[in-house]
This record gives C-alpha cells, sequence and structure tokens, in this order.
C-alpha cells in the first residue's frame, strides 16, 4: 500500500516535470546547449579522448542534433549515464535526449513513457569463441561452458536458444564485460555471449584477436537507437529526422566531401534538394531552417561514414555492416522519404 | 685463607667477550623467530619459496614494463610477446586518473594547491602539540579557499559563505547566555537569512575578482575521491557527535529523532542513499533546478558515516564508568561543560580505532559514486579510458595504480591514529 502511494507520487513528480518541460526545442535553444545522455563509456560508440572531447557513433547523432538546432556540432553537454541511471535522467529532463545504445522494447516505449526515434544500430546476442575449439555454428556447442553476465536479457536468450535446439550448456555467471574477457581468456569457458558488437570490441582488445571467432548465429532482437521523453512530439520529429537525414545523405549519396558542392545550388535530384534546403521549406514543418539536415550531416558525415569513423572494418572494433548497410545494399537501413 | 694456598689468582677482569654466534644478530634473530622448532622452519621455507615465485613471476612485468607507447596495440608490439606491463597508459591519462576528464588541464595547478594547502590546514588539528595554534585559524580559512581554488568563480561566493558562518558565530556568542540550544538555532537561522540576502548580491556581481569557474560534473578522478572523503570525514565527525549525546539524552524528543535517524541510515545501503541523491531527488525538485551533485553526494555520504561514527562513539561513552559521569556533577558542572572537560576526551580516546576504521572503509567507499555515473577514479577507468579504443583491454596496470593511490591514503590515516592512541595514553601499562 505504501509503496504504491509512493510510486504514485513518483509518478505524478515525473508527469508533472514531463508537463513543464513539453517544449523541448525552446528549453534547448534557451540554453544554447543539448543535454544529451551517453553512456560512461562503450568501445566505440561513445568514450571521451585524451583531451577530453567525446567521440563514438552515439555521440555523433548527439552532434547532429545539436548541428541540426543550435547550428553548432559542439553545443551539446554530454551527460554521462549507467544502465541504471538512464532512464530516470531521461525521464526526470536532466537530459533532452538519450543515445545510448539502448534496445528498443515495447516496455520502454510505452511503460516507460519513452518514444524510441529510430534504430541507429541493428545489434544482437553472438558467440565469442577461440579458432582452436574448432566449433563453426553455435549449434555445435553442445555441452559447452558459456560465460554470461547474470541478470540481463542474454542470459533469458542464451537459455532460448539452448533449449530451441535441444543442446544443453553450463553458465559460468560473470558480473562486467572486463570480467567476462579474463575468463574467457583465462580459459574458465569456452565461450563467451554478449551483443555482437560488445563482442567485437571485446574480441579488439585481446592479444591476438585473430585467434578468436564470432559465430554466424544472432540469437536475439537487439535494436539500438536513440530516444526522447514521450509527450513532446515536435522534439521527436526533430531527432527522428535529424538521424533519418543521416541514414538518408549515405542513400543519395551525400558525404561530408560533397556537402558544400550540393548545397551551394539545387541540383537535378529533387530529394537531395529538399534535403539540404536547396528546395522546398521541410525545415520550417519541424520548426527550424531550411539548412537544418546540412548542418546536421556536416557534422560528422552521413550514417556511413560515421559507421566507417567509428566502429567500422577500418577501426580496431571491425564490424561489418551486415543489417545495418543501406537497404539498398543488402540492409535494412531505410530512411523513410523527404518530401 | 692463606694466600699461597690458592694455585692460581685471576689478578685482573677478563675482557667482555662476544656472545656465542648462534646467541647474536641475525643468526639469533633467524633461530628465534622463523627456524624456532621443525615445523616454523619447514613454515618458513615454504612461504620463502612462495614468495620468491612471486617475486620471480611479476619481476619481468615490472621491469619489462612499457612507459611509452600511444596505444595498448603498439604496446604489445613493443614487448614482442614478452611480458611486461603498458605503464604507458598511466603516462598518457594520469592527469585524468587525477583530475577527471573535463577539468581543463591548464588549471590542474588549484587542485593541487588546494591538496597542498589541506596538510597546512591539518597540520595544527592532527598534531596539537607540535604546530601553534595561530595556525588554526588557517583551518578555519580552508575550506572557503578550497572551495575557491577548486570550483572557481567570483571570490564573493566563499567570502559571503565565510561571512555568513562569523555571522551566525556571532549570534550564537549573543544569545549563548540564555540557552545553548535556543542559540545554536539562533545562530543557524541567522546565517541562512545572511546566505539567501547575500544570493542576490553575488548574482548580478559573479565576475568580481572571478577566476575561471569549473562547474562540478567536470570534475572527476582520485580528486573527486579525495574530496568526497575529506569532506565527509571532517563533517561527520562533529554529526557523529552530536548524534551520539543524542541518542544518550534524557530528552525523548531529541533522542528519538537521533534512534531513528541512526538506525534507518544504518539499515539502508550506501549505494541505495547514493541512488536517492542521483535519481530520485531528480523527481522532487522542480524541473530546471540545479541542485549540485556533489553536493548531494557529499550529504548523503555524511549522513551515512555520521550515523556509523556516531555508535563508534556511543560504545566509547558506554565504556566509561558512571563515576565519570557523577564526578562531572559532584563539581558542579552543567551538561555542556561535563560534556566537553571530562566525558568526551576520554570517549573520544577509547573510540579513535573504530572511528579510524569508519573514516577508511568511507574513504574507500567513495569510489562507490561510479555507479551514478560520477567519474571518480574508477569510474574513470572502467568508462573513459576503458572506452578508449586506445587503451580498452587494460586493466592490471590501471587499477594497480588505483589500489596504490588508496593504499598510501589509508596506510597514512592508520599509522597517524596509531601514532594519535600513542600520544594520548595515561594508563601505564
Amino acid at each position: 500500500m505504501k509503496k504504491t502511494v509512493f510510486l504514485g507520487a513518483l509518478t505524478v513528480a515525473g508527469l508533472a516535470a514531463g508537463a513543464s518541460a513539453a517544449a523541448t526545442l525552446d528549453d534547448v535553444k534557451a540554453r544554447g546547449k543539448l543535454n544529451c545522455g551517453v553512456t560512461t563509456g562503450l568501445v566505440g560508440f561513445a568514450a571521451p579522448d585524451a583531451n577530453g572531447v567525446w567521440e563514438g557513433f552515439d555521440v555523433a547523432v548527439c552532434r547532429a542534433v545539436a548541428a541540426a538546432v543550435l547550428s553548432d556540432a559542439n553545443a551539446v553537454e554530454f551527460v554521462p549515464t549507467t544502465g541504471k541511471t538512464r532512464f530516470t535522467a531521461l525521464a526526470s529532463g536532466e537530459i533532452d535526449m538519450l543515445a545510448r545504445n539502448t534496445t528498443w522494447t515495447f516496455s520502454r516505449d510505452t511503460d516507460l513513457k519513452f518514444d524510441f526515434v529510430g534504430v541507429n544500430y541493428y545489434d544482437g546476442q553472438g558467440f565469442l569463441v577461440p579458432k582452436s575449439l574448432g566449433v563453426s555454428s553455435a549449434k555445435e556447442l553442445d555441452g559447452a561452458t558459456v560465460c554470461i553476465q547474470t541478470g540481463t536479457t542474454t542470459e533469458l536468450n542464451l537459455a532460448d536458444f539452448f533449449r530451441a535446439n535441444n543442446i544443453s550448456y553450463e553458465p559460468v555467471p560473470i558480473e562486467t564485460n572486463a570480467e567476462g574477457q579474463q575468463q574467457y581468456l583465462a580459459g574458465a569457458c569456452d565461450t563467451y555471449t554478449t551483443d555482437a558488437s560488445g563482442l567485437a570490441s571485446t574480441r579488439a582488445a585481446f592479444e591476438s584477436p585473430t585467434d578468436h571467432v564470432i559465430l554466424p548465429e544472432i540469437i536475439s532482437k537487439e535494436p539500438l537507437g536513440p530516444l526522447v521523453r514521450h509527450g513532446d512530439n515536435d522534439w521527436a520529429d526533430i531527432v527522428r529526422w535529424t538521424f533519418y537525414a543521416l541514414v538518408a545523405a549515405e542513400e543519395m549519396g551525400i558525404t561530408s566531401a560533397n556537402i558544400g558542392e550540393l548545397s551551394a545550388a539545387a541540383g537535378d535530384n529533387p530529394e537531395i534538394n529538399r534535403i539540404l534546403g536547396t528546395e522546398g521549406d521541410l525545415g520550417a514543418m519541424i520548426g527550424l531552417d531550411n539548412e537544418w539536415a546540412k548542418r546536421a550531416i556536416a557534422a560528422s558525415g552521413n550514417y556511413g561514414e560515421i559507421f566507417e569513423k567509428n566502429i567500422g572494418e577500418k577501426t580496431p572494433i571491425g564490424l561489418a555492416r551486415g543489417l545495418n548497410a543501406q537497404w539498398t545494399q543488402g540492409g535494412i537501413m531505410y530512411a523513410p522519404p523527404f518530401r | 685463607m692463606a694466600r699461597d694456598q690458592l694455585a692460581f689468582v685471576r689478578t685482573h677482569m677478563l675482557p667482555e667477550a662476544p656472545p656465542p654466534t648462534a646467541q647474536t644478530g641475525a643468526v639469533k634473530w633467524l633461530r628465534e623467530n622463523l627456524f624456532s622448532s621443525p615445523g616454523n622452519a619447514l613454515l618458513t621455507l615454504v612461504s620463502a619459496y612462495v614468495v620468491f615465485q612471486i617475486v620471480i613471476s611479476t619481476a619481468p612485468w615490472f621491469i619489462n614494463g612499457v612507459w611509452e607507447s600511444p596505444s595498448l596495440t603498439a604496446c604489445r608490439e613493443i614487448l614482442d610477446g614478452k611480458m611486461g606491463g603498458c605503464f604507458a597508459v598511466l603516462t598518457e591519462r594520469w592527469n585524468q586518473l587525477l583530475f577527471g576528464f573535463k577539468y581543463p588541464s591548464e588549471l590542474y595547478w588549484r587542485p593541487g594547491l588546494a591538496f597542498v594547502l589541506l596538510f597546512i590546514a591539518a597540520a595544527p588539528v592532527l598534531f596539537g602539540k607540535i604546530f601553534p595554534r595561530k595556525m588554526l585559524i588557517f583551518t578555519g580559512l580552508y575550506p572557503f579557499i578550497a572551495y575557491w581554488l577548486i570550483w572557481g568563480g567570483s571570490v564573493l561566493v566563499p567570502v559571503f559563505a565565510l561571512l555568513g558562518v562569523l555571522v551566525g558565530a556571532f549570534t550564537y556568542s549573543r544569545v549563548v547566555t540564555i540557552s545553548a540550544g535556543v542559540a545554536v538555532i539562533a545562530a543557524f537561522v541567522a546565517a541562512l537569512i545572511f546566505w539567501i540576502l547575500s544570493g542576490y548580491v553575488t548574482g548580478p556581481m559573479e565576475n568580481v575578482m572571478a577566476i575561471q569557474a569549473v562547474a562540478s560534473r567536470d570534475m572527476g578522478g582520485f580528486m573527486i575521491n579525495l574530496m568526497l572523503g575529506v569532506v565527509c570525514v571532517s563533517l561527520s565527525l562533529p554529526l557523529g557527535i552530536l548524534l551520539a549525546l543524542g541518542r544518550q539524552s534524557s530528552m525523548p524528543i531529541i533522542k528519538w529523532i537521533c534512534v531513528v535517524f541512526i538506525e534507518f541510515i544504518r539499515g539502508v545501503p550506501l549505494i541505495t542513499l547514493l541512488f536517492v541523491a542521483n535519481v530520485v531527488l531528480a523527481y522532487f525538485l522542480p524541473p530546471g533546478t540545479n541542485f549540485d551533485l556533489i553536493l548531494r553526494v557529499i550529504i548523503m555520504i555524511t549522513m551515512f558515516s555520521s550515523a556509523y561514527i556516531a555508535e563508534v562513539i556511543r560504545g566509547g561513552l558506554a565504556a566509561l564508568p558512571r563515576g565519570q559521569y557523577e564526578a562531572g556533577d559532584s563539581l558542579g558542572l552543567d551538561y555542556a561543560q561535563s560534556m566537553q572537560l571530562i566525558i568526551l576526551p576520554q570517549a573520544l580516546k577509547i573510540s579513535i580505532p573504530g572511528i579510524v576504521n569508519v573514516a577508511v572503509g568511507l574513504f574507500k567507499d567513495t569510489t562507490l559514486v561510479s555507479v551514478i555515473s560520477m567519474f571518480d577514479i574508477v569510474g574513470m577507468i572502467r568508462g573513459p579510458i576503458l572506452a578508449s579504443s586506445e587503451w580498452n583491454g587494460v586493466y592490471w596496470e590501471l587499477f594497480g595504480f588505483a589500489c596504490v593511490l588508496f593504499f598510501i591514503t589509508c596506510y597514512g590515516i592508520s599509522q597517524y591514529s596509531q601514532w594519535l592512541e600513542r600520544q594520548l595514553r595515561t594508563d601505564h601499562r
């Protein structure tokens, strides 16, 4: 009973906070800075460099939004959040948007009162094994010892996968990725399972990464994307379409190299013209000026450039595009038309 | 007895002979301490072997250590398969480990100076007999100086904060003749009014004699651990004494407030309080209020440790014979006097080991703030440094460095407390 009252009070307070911060765009403009929630550090996705400048795949989304709204890709206050503090930080209005490799799920979208604006990385749970194990498919892992982070959805996915394939395994519970890395290298488990992007960055830190392979099976869906508070649809539109502008830019061939040339005057492709604001007035429809998308793309390049720079195959993390390729390239990155 | 009946008489003293080799120096020490019995000898040999093995296996790690390298991969190339630590991460990121990744590097001298001044400020408190009492004036000023150095901004803020304290002290000295309790409340209210009013002055004048301001969220590294540790221990000690006395009070309301506070805080894990500070307060505060996160954490940790210190001191109070209390009463001392002059000096002396225990534990607990996304030294290691593509995978070197820093601090505290116990020992054991 008391708990209910307490939670009720919390909800009311939360709603009040949400309602009074309805016009997020105005708040951001008045503040002159975008408060963007990121992780406290995840290789390739968000981490400050030696000079304290935030870099990464998620960080680029924040910078693009800041560039679109405030005309300055550096007008971002990065608010580091842990897995435990991220949702309250967003709900309480401490941050304007969260770009923290957060999985889009039903309950987070509805019950927690957030709006996911898109998916910037399609992830999924995979398996990392040493080459010496001689395994080429996760279905051959019968009887294997598996390092698994306790209390996560990965644990449940793992149980489901092995049951569905009627094979057995022995879990080795671990607490953090660092611990998993050590246990796996020490041979405490045959295979280590977590999100495939996490496996790739873990493997990148090994002394001899080529001795280990990530098995082809992906056993869960983990669509990671930026999210905003429920209730301010105008702001959600801005974040959503800024992100899609990056995706569409790749599809249309707008890169940070040729954007100056393309935006100088209206060209032959009407959609490029609409995105870059040389034709039509899409910007006005979301309360911004017509060059918003141009600035967003110029901030750190189009989606493909951001991917290659931070987590692509040329980086130590070395993730292939896979599902995250454009729909024209066999992936499922698909921006709705700009018209 | 006739002299000539004796066959031999020594006419002079023998010179002092050295003791047998088995009874002297290192040999004696070894025989007595390490090889006193066959079982002992066996244990000695086994331990020596284990120590030898540890040294042999870790020495190359230190000797081959790489101190210059831009990234872990480069470091491994330099090592070329040999065993060795990549200490280059420390030489490259030492500033982040100590100050966090956002503190402006040209301002590192400010927290550094505050750290050095801390020793000058603490000296007269810790070593009262050695340093002149006049240095206590500087100790009183230190919190305001340190605040100004670390956070920067207008000098007026710490000055007005100090003036507020002085206003409170003045009020107290005027009202204390009526009643000590009323005086405390009056002093508090006076200081509060002064601070609120001064807010209207410092607000528009924030550029007066200002040095570059640094926001709380830009702080990090070991600096945060030290700040939290020093501030919370020094605040929780007086609070703990008050709580312990309150719990023993004969006035029921005060007694029950203290009991409920202590029992509630002790019954809740520190991490929960930190979550409350970080997360729940954000819901209750009106949106847009910026109640400093470090301040929130300081309040929570201080509450937590003061409850523990209160119980430690209550143990000291309980250990005093009843006669000490009665002696105070029979001398005609009032409550405040008998506490100050008779009870507390003895009770605190008994409580020193317990208080130090809490202080050391509290200092190490400050690393918990990494869970609420503050970048203290552990947060820096686990977050930004291990998440950089250059240094992903360096564990031993970084956590070893953190261990060394914490060990130095905690060992220092413990050595001081042992010295203090020897100084205060009045019994003849």
